[in-house]
């Protein structure tokens, strides 16, 4: 079986990435999903491989499927070793451009007449606005205009508006909730501006913990049942959920959802293991803060956005200001970092367009660390109850978790997504609960739920091993059926010497060394109406065009290396246009869904274009054009060695200026024979070793393997990359970073990168990658994400690692020298 | 921000003359701007000492080392003669920040630079140093705060160069209008209980023109413990200088950073050191007296067990011995 499947039917949502994975296929909005969906081309039967190439196991080795594939797309790809850019490592096209600061992001888009930005935010962590008074900072010098917003967008609002509490202004729920914003002719003026506003606060009770928020007598974030608008990438849970005081769930329906019974469950096992995990509020830290530079002209709002979404920005914008989508550009050239939390047109970005439309002139709002840490997004923490049994040979027989976690004033805190999804188990139950609190919202989060669920899911199944007496990877491989998991865990093991590890604590002296893993689960995602235009002049120019975004990933060049393999050419010899909503819509980059959604639409433009040319000079040169080939920038004829041009000389024989094919992704090809959609998993099993010194409660990752697929892997040094990063935050998270709010004044007291701690240098261990080239055959590309699976299992891995050292479970994050020595008992009246 | 003066001083008396109640040195201005950026200081002038010439020298001769208040940190860390004789206060220089820092960061403003306790910091807290009535660290998120002297304001001294000064008995050249005066840096550094509004006895107006450090054969060694390497403040960090006569210990000066509100002297440890052999037991016992009258609060009793073992590790290693652990 080539990927795992399970009984679960995908469906269309709304929106890009939501704080929640959701299922497998999907469209940016309803109306195109109505696009993508009807006229669909005819389609033929097609042989794909499908399976891991160079697999050890013979079962999950390349077989042949027979696909049903739309007409008018290529055939499949040979695998990568065949291919000339495809699967290379190609460095980034636009890495000069990033490393001598001529790329320009956001932050670096001057215009003429630009005026600069400055957020209002609120200074009462849940209060009543009863006035605001702008006349002193509408006087001050250089101030050209104030704006105060009539509403809020990235957090929940009560959903019977009647029940909502009556007030002039949206009400404040956290410190450092947006209310408006200053533009002026520098940010020093907009900035000293902003300290002239009066307002004058009704001051409410607020509450900032899970526990005291869910408390029978506490304070109510919202007056009534609430819930957050699901914008592109804004975090967001469940819809219909109930809600009583602040506590709003249980969430149930989760992929998968509940099913079997758990008490059978419970009473068919032999052992049982059953914990408590917490895990803190993570920050997206992106090194470029939020921001826009807004310029309303009355024929077109032109929005320079460092997002990871130029179409959902522009759908936003579109919505907010009730004017056509076609009269809102979005252009992000280069932007730096987003993590999940970049999709919308942000409270600040509705802002600076404002600001615009009333000044006349194009503003720039970029938020400042404390507001970006304040304000616009974080992982929400989570307190986990988990337990797990199974039978003497290892089955798994029952899995339940309960969790509570707060996104703060925003929903989205969920953590079963792997408890739901990674091992097969009869009897799975979970219920997710998201409190709110006066916090800032969460916004989607690098695989939002999944690094708090597998923290704990991965150390319950660990215990469980332990305690049935088997070897952590032995236990996986009886329950866990995912086939790239498999290779994965048997490559890692290998690589980290798996079979010399010691038993738990085993090290005599202060310093104790351990070996963990754990595993991730994600979900294939795409944008089946991922669109993408390639163009080929006369000139024997190529231009590839499509408003995607490369937030970091590299998308810019795995883009031009798949259509210069199309076409037989190089890589730099394609113009690569993206990260501008005049072009054809791509997919927002969430979800790992960027590569998987628009490399088909690409490829499938660049040899729609290819046979337009080819048809074009194909009778001048008395060939059939299914007869000649694009390789090595020459156009040559299959069997008639006396038929060969350069790229260009064929190009200069078309008799139009140019050719030029669109092409959207459309839906994973279906089994011949018309089988369902299907719910495909991408796995990844990290392997990790560290030191502890049980003295000073220091923990140090000394090294981390990583083995993952993704289907096929694009350009290997790019993933490479993307699993770099995932394991470098996923440390931070597990060793480092936390946000702390003041439980008696509901402030957060590290808004900046100082006392927010994220891993630096010396923290980074020696990090192996390994990537399993894993065929799918369902796409024109073989393409999947990685993005997230990278992160997911690093935190837990790190833990069972620390379990292996100590013979300690540290079931809460982040593990601190603090945290340590609790767990250790080394801290007079402190436990963890 | 707020709007200031800005008057470039070449030498010391032009900065004293241009130095106003209002007014703020400007060193590197590492501390000062973020200050001001955070709302936190508004001076109305700054006076720039940077580029006072002979100020940023390090000298050594049979009585001693001095170094000028312009020093940077990478001065120290780098100098042949301060990483020989007086290896804890390179050490010490070399685990503060990151080498940008290091590189603009300068040993008097290194001293005066004000306290990171994350309500000192916040503009949202109106705290008892800033002339508040309420040490909100008493009871609120005090994981990073004082375990020692720490009713009245709950910092911790953020100096790491003071630890090692204070351990080598270095004083401090205080130049003013009215002239000269040399504090023991032990002296310098005050409680809250002093006055909680600073951390030191420097009157406005006045300048550090030099740090002074007798020469000494006394063995030192620093260790700094953060909850990560990279550019962390310590949970805990300590100096230790041992005066040896052949194998025992003649004279001991243990100082603790990140402990207290000034950098502490752990005088119980160094009593435990005293006129004994450096030994395995010693040393733990020694460390196991600096913590005898600490008064954690809630949340940072942790930094004992940690102060237990850097103390004890920190001695051995003055002494020569080896000792086990992971740098953080
Ligand atoms: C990320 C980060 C991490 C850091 N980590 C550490 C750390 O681990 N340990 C540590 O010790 N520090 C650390 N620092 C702080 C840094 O070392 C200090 O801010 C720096 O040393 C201040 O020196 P400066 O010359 O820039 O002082 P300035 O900012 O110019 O001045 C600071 C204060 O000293 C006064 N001043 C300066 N010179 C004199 C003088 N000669 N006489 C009288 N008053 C004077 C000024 O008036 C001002 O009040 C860190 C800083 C950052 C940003």
């Amino acid at each position: 079986m080539p990927v795992q499947e399970q009984s679960q039917q995908s469906k269309d949502v709304k929106g890009g990435t939501k704080g929640e994975p959701k299922p497998v296929q999907r469209s940016r909005d309803k109306d195109q999903a109505k696009k993508a969906t009807p006229a669909q081309p005819a389609s033929h039967d097609m042989k794909v491989r499908s399976g891991i190439v160079s697999a050890a196991a013979q079962q999950d080795a390349i077989t042949e499927v027979t696909r049903s594939v739309p007409a008018g797309e290529p055939d499949q790809l040979a695998n990568n070793d065949e291919l000339k850019f495809i699967g290379k490592r190609i460095t980034r096209l636009d890495g000069p451009a990033k490393t001598t600061g001529r790329a320009r992001y956001t932050s670096d888009v001057y215009l003429p007449g630009m005026l600069y930005g400055a957020m209002i935010t609120s200074t009462m962590p849940h209060a009543r606005i009863r006035s605001i008074d702008v006349t002193k900072a509408k006087a001050y010098p250089g101030v050209k205009g104030v704006y105060i917003l009539q509403h809020l967008s990235d957090m929940a609002e009560v959903k019977d508006k009647s029940k909502e509490m009556a007030s002039k202004y949206p009400i404040v729920r956290f410190a450092g909730q947006p209310i408006g914003g200053i533009a002026a002719t520098s940010q020093a003026a907009a900035n000293e501006a902003v300290k002239l506003i009066k307002i004058d606060y009704e001051q409410l009770a607020f509450v900032t913990s899970v526990e005291d928020a869910r408390r029978p007598d506490a304070p109510l974030v919202y007056p009534a049942p609430a819930a957050m608008a699901a914008t592109a990438g804004g975090g967001g849970g469940e819809e219909d959920v109930p809600q009583k005081g602040n506590v709003r769930g249980p969430a149930r329906s989760r992929r998968g959802g509940p099913h079997g019974d758990l008490e059978k469950g419970f009473s068919e096992a032999d052992a049982v293991v059953e914990g408590d995990y917490r895990t803190q509020v993570q920050t997206h830290c992106s090194l470029e803060t939020h921001g826009v530079v807004a310029d309303w002209k009355p024929e077109m709002l032109t929005v320079y956005a460092s997002t990871q979404g130029t179409s959902t920005v522009r759908d936003e914008m579109a919505e907010v200001f009730g004017i056509p989508k076609a009269k809102v550009r979005v252009i992000t050239e280069y932007m730096g970092g987003g993590f999940g939390a970049k999709f919308g047109a942000g409270n600040f970005g509705v802002t600076a367009a404002a600001l615009s439309k009333q000044t006349g002139a194009p503003v720039k709002m970029m938020l400042s660390r404390k507001q970006e840490q304040l304000s616009s997004g974080n992982r929400p923490d989570a307190r986990i109850h988990m337990k797990i049994g199974a039978k003497k040979d290892g089955t798994l027989t029952a899995m339940q978790l309960v969790s509570y976690g707060t996104a703060g004033v925003g929903t989205g805190a969920g953590t079963a997504g792997p408890t739901q999804n990674m091992y097969k188990c009869a009897n799975v139950h979970t219920e997710e609960y998201d409190v709110f609190t006066n916090a800032g919202p969460a916004a989607a989060m690098r695989a939002p739920g999944h690094p708090q669920g597998a923290f704990a899911l991965e150390q319950a199944v660990d215990e469980l091993a332990e305690k049935l007496g088997m070897d952590p990877l032995e236990f996986r491989d009886k329950n866990d059926e995912h086939p790239a998991r498999r290779e994965e865990r048997r490559i890692g093991a290998e690589l980290s010497g798996w079979s010399q590890r010691h038993k738990a604590g085993a090290d005599s002296g202060p310093v104790k060394r351990g070996l963990g893993m754990a595993q991730a689960v994600w979900y294939r995602i795409a944008d089946v109406g991922a669109s993408a235009e390639v163009r080929i002049g006369r000139d024997g120019s190529v231009e590839f065009m499509s408003s995607v975004q490369d937030i970091g990933g590299g998308i810019r060049t795995v883009l031009a290396q798949v259509v210069a393999e199309e076409l037989g050419l190089q890589p730099r010899d394609i113009t690569m246009k993206i990260g501008d909503t005049t072009y054809p819509p791509g997919p927002p980059s969430g979800g790992s869904q960027t590569t998987n959604s628009i490399t088909p639409s690409a490829r499938n433009a660049a040899y729609k274009a290819k046979r337009m040319l080819l048809e074009e000079i194909a009778p001048g040169l008395n060939v059939s054009a299914d007869d000649l080939v694009m390789s090595e920038g020459k156009v040559f004829a299959k069997d008639n060695p006396s038929v060969s041009l350069s790229f260009k000389q064929a190009a200069a024989r078309m008799k139009t200026d140019d050719v030029s094919a669109t092409a959207k992704r459309g839906e994973d090809y279906k089994e011949a024979g018309g089988g369902r959609g299907r719910f495909i998993t991408y796995g990844g099993v990290q392997f990790a070793q560290v030191a502890v010194d049980t003295e000073t409660g220091v923990i140090k990752v000394e090294k981390v393997w990583a083995v993952h697929d993704c289907g096929r892997p694009m350009n290997p040094l790019l993933l490479e990359n993307q699993i770099n990063g995932g394991v470098l935050q996923g440390i931070s998270y597990a060793l480092y970073e936390d946000r702390v709010i003041d439980r008696n004044y509901g402030y957060v007291l590290n808004p900046n990168l100082e006392q927010y701690k994220v891993i630096g240098s010396r923290e980074t261990p020696e990090i192996k990658v390994h990537v399993v080239e894993n065929i799918l055959g369902l796409s024109s590309t073989d393409a999947g994400g990685i993005g997230e699976p990278a992160k997911i299992p690093t935190a837990a891995a790190v833990a069972n690692a620390v379990y292996n050292a100590t013979g300690v479970r540290v079931r809460q994050l982040p593990m601190r020298p603090a945290t340590m020595l609790a767990a250790l008992g080394k801290v007079k009246g402190m436990t963890a | 921000m707020n709007r200031f003066d800005w008057v470039n001083a070449n030498s010391v008396d032009q900065a004293l003359a241009s130095v106003t109640d209002e007014s703020s040195f400007k060193a590197g201005g590492v501390d000062l701007l973020d200050l001001m950026k955070d709302g936190i200081a508004s001076p109305s002038r700054l006076v720039n000492i940077r580029q006072i010439s002979g100020l940023d020298q390090i000298s050594e001769d049979d009585k001693g080392l001095r170094i000028g208040p312009l020093v940077t940190l990478t001065q120290i860390e780098e100098h042949p003669a301060v990483q020989k004789t007086y290896a804890a206060l390179s050490e010490a220089a070399s685990r503060i920040a990151t080498p940008q820092i290091r590189n603009m960061a300068t040993v008097g403003g290194n001293l005066v630079q004000r306290p990171r306790c994350w309500y000192f910091r916040s503009e949202d807290f109106h705290c008892r140093k800033k002339g508040g009535t309420h040490c909100f660290a008493q009871d609120g998120e005090n994981d990073y705060h004082a375990i020692f002297d720490n009713r009245v304001c709950a910092i911790i001294h953020p100096s790491g160069i003071a630890v090692p000064l204070v351990a080598m008995n270095g004083r401090a050249e205080i130049t003013a209008k009215k002239g000269k005066r040399e504090v023991a840096l032990e002296e310098f550094f005050t409680s809250p209980t002093h006055d909680v509004h600073r951390e030191n006895i420097l009157e406005p107006g006045e300048l550090i023109t030099a740090i002074v450090v007798p020469a000494s054969e006394a063995r030192t060694a620093y260790y700094k413990q953060g909850e990560k390497e990279s550019f962390d403040w310590p949970i805990a960090d300590v100096a230790v200088s041992l005066a040896m006569q052949g194998s025992r210990c003649s004279k001991a000066s243990i100082v603790l950073g990140g402990a207290a509100p000034y950098p502490y002297r752990a005088k119980a440890a160094e009593a435990k050191l005293n006129n004994s052999e450096i030994t395995e037991d010693s040393a733990r016992a020694a460390a196991d007296a600096a913590m005898a009258n600490a008064t954690p609060l809630e949340k940072n009793a942790y930094k004992i067990p940690i102060f237990e073992a850097i103390v004890r590790r920190t001695i051995l290693r003055a002494a020569g011995m080896k000792a086990e652990g992971v740098a953080a």
